[in-house]
């Protein structure tokens, strides 16, 4: 991976999507980077970890995604070039501290890449589409549809932060991210990771009647960017013949419709729009006029068609407008998908093969490894309880398996932290038994003001904080409940501090001592507090 | 260098750990140094934990995208039989697929496996040819080590003409993509499959 330092202009290389944004943040100059590992952005993380002293970068694993945005803001308020990375659910707690700084804006620049994940290969909450966020902020956001592009993107998304003071959003989904491609390099620029702040009051603080000030200048700011984007080449028109048909895409969505028109001989203009916000209106009404109908190609909700349909009212207002009429909003776009909606569309025909396999395809679910300590814990709470009296909370990590077979030890399930706010909620209203899984990193994360509550509120479920001593699901990223990180905390000594009195640190290998800690505080009338500590068989020594 | 080929798709399926990634970067490598573009799309996460694992790689004179199409691959390398019949979405006569699965069955708790040899029979419907080889055991038993399957089985496609790329091109993407220690292993498992064919 240190071939990604290459200041060789033209230099090339295989590099997947998420790779592709580091070395153009490396081509900008980008001077500190923070983010929270979640897959499909967790490679950023992954490779500055391993990269940013040769590259003179500042980088953290940040607790948790509100974090590492407001450290990027901390020093992007200081002058320097901040790159935040993090995966869709990421910016639900990020989004805190987006929206005022929208509002103040920045010294030097701040790119927020945030990657989604249509079909959830490595979801579990939901389906979420960052789109809305964008409207929600006025962040100017740009989509790369490849490799190549997801390079060049990120120097325009830092280029238009440093010179209109503004972050700026680079939106990737999974098949972006985990794409391969032959990447070009162009210069690094030199990487300043030192800066300061300087005392700004009328720019840095929120106040009313200052904030309202401040929304007109962000959205003047946004009204430069957009004519930014009516030049910009990233939207572009491949014009094939002069049609009556036309086709708008962004994103993955592109490659998909470029190989569907390849595959039917079609040659329908296809206008690729790389900012999603703000879009060129003007240069899309120029394309709309003239056309009959219209296909937007794009990915989970239809947005984009939204959009068209709102700018085609005024430019062409008999235009018919197709797209969600023949593209499901739910799972990744697939290649057949789009080639059977662009045939349509042109009243092509063609015939998908339908061969049906005359067995039922065997599903091979993710297990937690051989040796596993998980395992081992799970065992232990089959002997302490009748698990079909207790019921059993999930939370986020490699621990979710506890709800396959053989353990079948999870109820609920939803976002980080929320084992122990769900828990707390139940715990208030029924006497049901009560236990909750929680990693040591989504512990720190966010199940910390969780338990806070918890024992404010006094319930009393038995949280079994699984101390295995890395993020072991992103790909084993170190965090504070680490010893083998600097700035270790203990998390006994966290919990103490939170008020809770049962508490118990156990090696699940010591099976009799953790089944008698679960049956003796399954039945306290306070909270209790069970740490099983036993390292991921990857974490080395 | 002069381009002829449209395009070649290929998929490769089986389980966490069993090598697809290094595959999958030694086929795009090669390709690139015949002077084709390439993409490739792979998945990260829970896949790592045991689960099915897919990795598409699409080369020719001009690829939009990483995914190959229902239907729609040349080339189908199965590490795990079972999983080639899920890889049958990327299958068809049409497109006159050949299937290459190691004969070797990797259990799926609480399900009785289903035997190889039905698995190569129902993939008939789907492809132009099955070939079964098993490339586990021998690998085990020639070189002392199983996770060269994949390997092997890469080779046994390339003796059967089945990927348009020349054995140059793909040892020299094998240096470049596999760690020193272990290229001569490599190597051999790629050779041995050109004598036992």
């Amino acid at each position: 991976m240190e071939k990604i330092l290459s200041n060789k202009k033209g230099d090339k290389m295989v590099l997947l999507g998420n790779e592709a944004v580091i070395r153009g943040a490396l081509e900008s100059g980008v001077g500190f980077v923070s983010t929270y590992p979640g897959t499909p952005a967790s490679d950023i993380g992954n490779v500055f970890f391993k990269i940013h002293k040769n590259a003179g970068v500042y980088f953290e694993f940040s607790v948790n995604e509100k974090i590492a945005m407001e450290a990027a803001v901390g020093a992007a308020f200081s002058g320097l070039k901040c790159l935040v990375a993090m995966k869709n659910f990421g910016l639900n707690l990020a989004i805190e501290p987006l929206l005022p700084v929208m509002y103040t804006g920045v010294k030097g620049s701040l790119v927020l890449m945030v990657s989604d994940d249509p079909s959830c290969w490595s979801s579990a909450q939901s389906e979420e589409n960052t789109r809305p966020y964008v409207y929600l902020a006025h962040i100017p956001t740009l989509e790369p549809s490849d490799p190549q592009e997801c390079k060049e993107f990120t120097k325009l998304a830092f280029d238009l932060s440093e010179k209109f003071k503004i972050p700026i959003m680079l939106r990737l989904t999974t098949r972006v991210s985990h794409q391969q491609q032959l990447v070009t390099f162009d210069e690094l620029k030199k990487s300043q990771n030192r800066g300061e702040f300087i005392k700004d009051v009328h720019s840095f603080v929120t106040m009313p009647p200052r904030v309202l000030e401040m929304k007109g200048e962000l959205l003047d700011k946004v009204e430069k960017v957009k004519i930014v984007s009516e030049e910009s080449e990233v939207n572009k028109i491949i014009k094939r013949k002069k049609s009556e048909m036309g086709i708008i895409t962004s994103g993955v969505s592109y490659v998909y419709t470029m190989e569907a028109l390849k595959e039917l001989k079609l040659n329908i203009p296809v206008f690729k729009t790389g900012f999603f916000y703000p879009l060129p209106e003007k240069k899309i009404k120029t394309f709309l006029k003239g056309l009959k109908k219209v296909l937007v190609v794009e990915e989970l909700e239809p947005y984009l068609e939204k959009e068209i349909i709102a700018l085609a009212k005024d430019a062409n207002c008999k235009l018919k407008i197709q797209g969600s009429d023949l593209l499901t909003p739910i799972g990744e776009r697939k290649p057949e998908q789009v080639l059977s909606a662009v045939a349509k569309f042109a009243g092509k025909k063609f015939t998908m093969d339908s061969t049906k396999l005359k067995i039922e395809t065997p599903k091979r679910k993710p297990q937690l490894c051989p040796g596993c300590p998980y395992r081992i814990l799970f065992e232990a709470i089959k002997k302490a309880v009748n698990v079909d009296e207790v019921i059993f909370g999930g939370d986020i990590g490699c621990y979710m398996l506890a709800g396959t077979p053989p353990y079948f030890l999870q109820d609920y399930l939803s976002c980080m932290g929320s084992s122990i706010g769900i828990a707390h909620g139940i715990k208030k209203i029924s006497n049901q038994k009560l236990i909750t899984f929680i990693g040591d990193s989504t512990f720190f994360h966010s199940g910390l003001s969780e338990l806070a509550n918890t024992v404010f509120n006094s319930s009393n479920p038995l949280i079994i904080i699984l101390n295995n001593e890395t993020t072991a699901m992103t790909g084993h990223q170190p965090h504070p409940g680490a010893p083998a990180n600097g700035g270790f905390i203990q998390i006994e000594e966290v919990v103490r501090a939170l008020g809770v009195k049962n508490i118990k640190v156990v090696d699940p290998v010591n099976q009799q001592e953790t089944v008698e800690a679960i049956k003796e505080f399954i039945n306290k009338p306070e909270v209790s507090v069970i740490i099983s500590r036993k390292p991921c068989l990857f974490v080395k020594k | 260098m002069e381009k002829t080929l449209d395009q070649f798709n290929i998929v490769i399926c089986g389980v966490g750990g069993q090598g697809l990634i290094t595959l999958n970067k030694i086929l795009v490598k090669a390709a690139l140094n015949e002077g084709y573009e390439a993409k490739t799309s792979e998945l990260h996460g829970l896949s790592q934990r045991g689960g099915s694992v897919e990795t598409h790689i699409r080369f020719g004179e001009k690829i939009y995208s990483p995914l190959v199409k229902k239907g729609g691959a040349n080339l189908i390398i199965a590490i795990e039989a079972q999983e080639a019949l899920k890889a049958s979405y990327y299958a068809s006569k049409k497109t006159e697929t050949v299937f290459v699965i190691n004969d070797f069955i990797a259990s799926i708790p609480t399900k009785e496996p289903i035997p190889s040899q039905k698995i190569s029979e129902l993939l008939k419907d789907f492809s132009k040819k099955v070939l079964l080889i098993p490339a586990t055991e021998f690998t085990q038993k020639e070189l002392g080590n199983s996770v060269l399957a994949g390997m092997y089985l890469l080779g046994m496609a390339f003796s059967n003409k089945l990927i348009p790329l020349k054995y140059s091109s793909i040892l020299k993407a094998m240096e470049e993509i596999v760690p020193k220690q272990f290229f001569d292993l490599n190597k051999r498992a790629l050779e041995l499959a050109q004598k036992n064919d």
